[in-house]
């Protein structure tokens, strides 16, 4: 019987351990939980005292205004800037990291350069860039967002890639030029390959900063080209906040990067288990 | 099809002077191993034949074209390198098929050849495997058949086999010179092992610091190597070098030891140190060139008396370790010539072939 009290003890602890983590994830989930029962509410039930855990049944109005309203497009606007900024610097960035992994362009200095322009506090740089954009016209517009995200993407995009480029083995690169490939096509064909995982995970990173831009958004947008967190403030009133939209507003902002967020899941699973069973 | 030529060839890495003036001649269908110690500007050479790096001087000639200016994929060269360098995210009949699919070649002729070079190579029920799903040897097939199935003028190798088992390496050996024989394309080989540059060559370069120490078939360096280095290069277990002292003694000649003792040579190779009269020198015995005695000796061969040391056996022969001339030597022997430590043995020393080193210059005498 003595073998058995082990077995029982050990289970008794995993089982306090798993409560623990179970109660600290529910609190961290609370505020989410919160937010998508509040978007499915009536303003009564919103305001209802004691608050009420789940709405008396779902319903879409809150969704319905914002699009009704054309707030959505806030939404649109923010794929836009995100989508195409990230896509750029996705395409600079990596045919960059490869001239500094392959060619050892600028040296090793250039690559610690170039990330420490992401250190910067962007709140120092904001008002500088405000007045050139005002100067330039390149206030509320689009193209002035996605130069700036793109500008500020691309640091990061080659620092991570620089490194998944370097991790190829050269003798593949080496071998497809002897083949017959000239370097475009090695890069397309050998290394994005490669390097596809971590271009996947890079490139949901640098889409997701430019959606949760704030700072930026705020000071170089007006009336055209507003974007979701933006948007968001404008719920935000003297008198009284508009909660519901609010809580609609913020899901479906949160949708997109949910997606983003199990594209890269599936790839960065792909990588480790590409890795488990090499040899 | 192409020979190959190299005139006046110098690489550097910054500081280092990696490949130091090469002339070579390969000549067309020729198996050429260029061999040496780690270091030594093997790999160096090789990847500048193949476009991969840029000369620092002197010509590179392929099939009668100089081809300095011409890109790797512009020399029609096919390459097999040391870690496979298959691509992970392609089957083993995409791996076969890549270089043919980067020329374009029409998809029936890829999938002819795909299929020639997988029965040539025993790799045909592999296919649609992926690399990470073939063993060491396997994967090394593939990269020959991604070679293979090119048709290029020139196969260049660099170092295939060692990343494989002693066994695999063998079997692998044979095959590489099997395939030598079936498609007679120029090769160059490039190896550290010795035992490969003697079984695959039709003519070994053997380098040494960026220099060329000395070309030539396999059995010509090793019989009749140029100096100490070459000498001590080739053989297994290597060749040993006793210090001693020559000396005349009227028509005849010997080796003193410095720890007493002398082998008297055969008047062959006496005759080069005629006035060499108390010259230092180095005596190269191979291992290979003693024996148990027994019976009458022959001409320049000589008695000599040792207590066996270490014992290896290998099963068909054995290695047996003797003190001459102050120094520890090997000796190959018979399996069963030797049984124990300490016991006595008289040998048989062969001196016909026995090679005679300047101490000095490292040179060869006779
Ligand atoms: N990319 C490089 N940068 C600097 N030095 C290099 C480079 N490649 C090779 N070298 C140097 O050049 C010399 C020759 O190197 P090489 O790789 O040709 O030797 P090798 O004969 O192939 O040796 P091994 O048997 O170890 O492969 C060495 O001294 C090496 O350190
Ligand atoms: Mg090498």
């Amino acid at each position: 019987m003595r073998v058995g009290k082990l077995p029982a003890r050990k289970a008794r602890i995993l089982a306090v351990r798993y409560l623990g983590a179970g109660v600290v994830t529910l609190l961290f989930l609370f505020p989410v939980y919160w937010l998508f029962m509040i978007s499915f509410k009536t303003p009564d039930e919103i305001y209802h005292v004691p608050p009420l855990w789940i709405p008396g049944q779902i319903q879409f109005s809150n969704y319905y205004v914002l699009f009704r309203d054309g707030d959505v497009l806030a939404i649109l606007n923010s794929l836009i800037v995100s989508g195409v900024s990230s896509g750029i610097a996705i395409v600079l960035g990596t045919l960059c990291a490869y001239s500094l992994a392959r060619f050892g362009t600028g040296g090793e200095n250039l690559a610690m350069w170039i990330i420490s322009q992401r250190m910067i506090p962007p709140i120092a740089v904001v008002f500088p860039i405000f007045l050139i954009y005002v100067y330039l016209g390149l206030v509320d517009g689009y193209f002035g967002l996605i130069l700036l995200y793109t500008a500020f993407n691309l640091p990061y995009v080659i620092r991570m890639m620089r490194g998944y480029i370097v991790d190829v083995p050269l003798e593949l690169e080496e071998s497809a030029l002897v083949d017959g490939l000239n370097r475009w096509e090695v890069i397309w064909k050998v290394v994005f390959p490669m390097v596809r995982p971590g271009l996947m995970a890079t490139s949901v990173f640098t889409f997701v900063f430019a959606w949760n831009d704030f700072l930026f958004a705020l000071v170089l947008t007006r009336t055209e080209v507003i974007t979701f967190p933006v948007m968001l403030t404008h719920y935000f009133g003297g008198q009284s906040n508009f909660w519901a939209k609010i809580a609609a507003m913020s899901v479906l902002g949160t949708l997109p990067i949910f997606v983003a967020v199990s594209v890269m899941q599936r790839y960065l699973v792909r990588g480790i288990s590409l890795g488990a069973v090499k040899g | 099809m192409a020979d190959v030529k190299l005139s006046g060839v110098h690489k550097y890495y910054g500081n280092v002077h990696a490949v130091r003036g090469v002339d070579l001649t390969i000549a067309d269908g020729e198996f050429a191993v260029l061999v040496g110690p780690s270091g030594c500007g093997k790999s160096t050479l090789l990847r500048t034949i193949a476009g991969l790096e840029d000369p620092d001087g002197g010509t590179i000639t392929i099939a009668g074209a100089v081809v300095n200016d011409l890109r790797p994929r512009e020399r029609n060269i096919a390459m097999v390198f040391q870690n496979y360098a298959l691509y992970p995210y392609l089957t083993v009949s995409e791996n076969i098929a890549f270089g043919l699919r980067a020329r374009k070649t029409p998809e029936i002729e890829i999938r002819k050849r795909v299929s020639e070079a997988a029965e040539m190579l025993g790799i045909g029920n592999f296919l649609q495997r992926y690399p990470r799903q073939l063993s060491g040897g396997q994967r090394q097939r593939v990269a020959i058949g991604r070679a293979i199935v090119r048709k290029a003028d020139l196969f260049l190798f660099d170092e295939p086999l060692s990343n494989l088992d002693a066994q695999l390496r063998d079997e692998m050996r044979t095959e590489i010179k099997r395939l030598h024989h079936e498609i007679t394309t120029t090769m160059i080989y490039v190896t550290h092992d010795q035992v490969e540059a003697m079984t695959l060559a039709d003519r070994i370069v053997l380098l040494r610091d960026g220099n060329i120490e000395q070309q030539g078939a396999p059995l010509e360096l090793f019989e009749q190597p140029r100096t100490g280095f070459v000498a001590g290069f080739l053989g297994s277990p290597s060749i040993n070098l006793i210090p001693a002292t020559f000396r005349t003694n009227g028509p005849g000649a010997a080796v003193v030891f410095q720890t007493g003792g002398e082998l008297t040579l055969p008047s062959a190779k006496a005759r080069p140190l005629a006035n060499m009269d108390g010259r230092d020198i180095l005596v190269g015995i191979r291992p290979q060139h003693f024996s148990r005695a027994g019976g009458p000796l022959r001409e320049g061969v000589v008695p000599y008396s040792a207590t066996a040391d270490l014992i290896q056996p290998t099963g068909t022969r054995t290695f047996t370790t003797i003190r001459i001339g102050g120094t520890d030597a090997v000796a190959e022997l018979q399996a069963h010539d030797v049984s124990s430590h300490g016991e006595r043995i008289d040998l048989a020393i062969d001196l016909n072939r026995v090679v005679l080193i300047d101490p000095a210059s490292g040179l060869v005498i006779a």
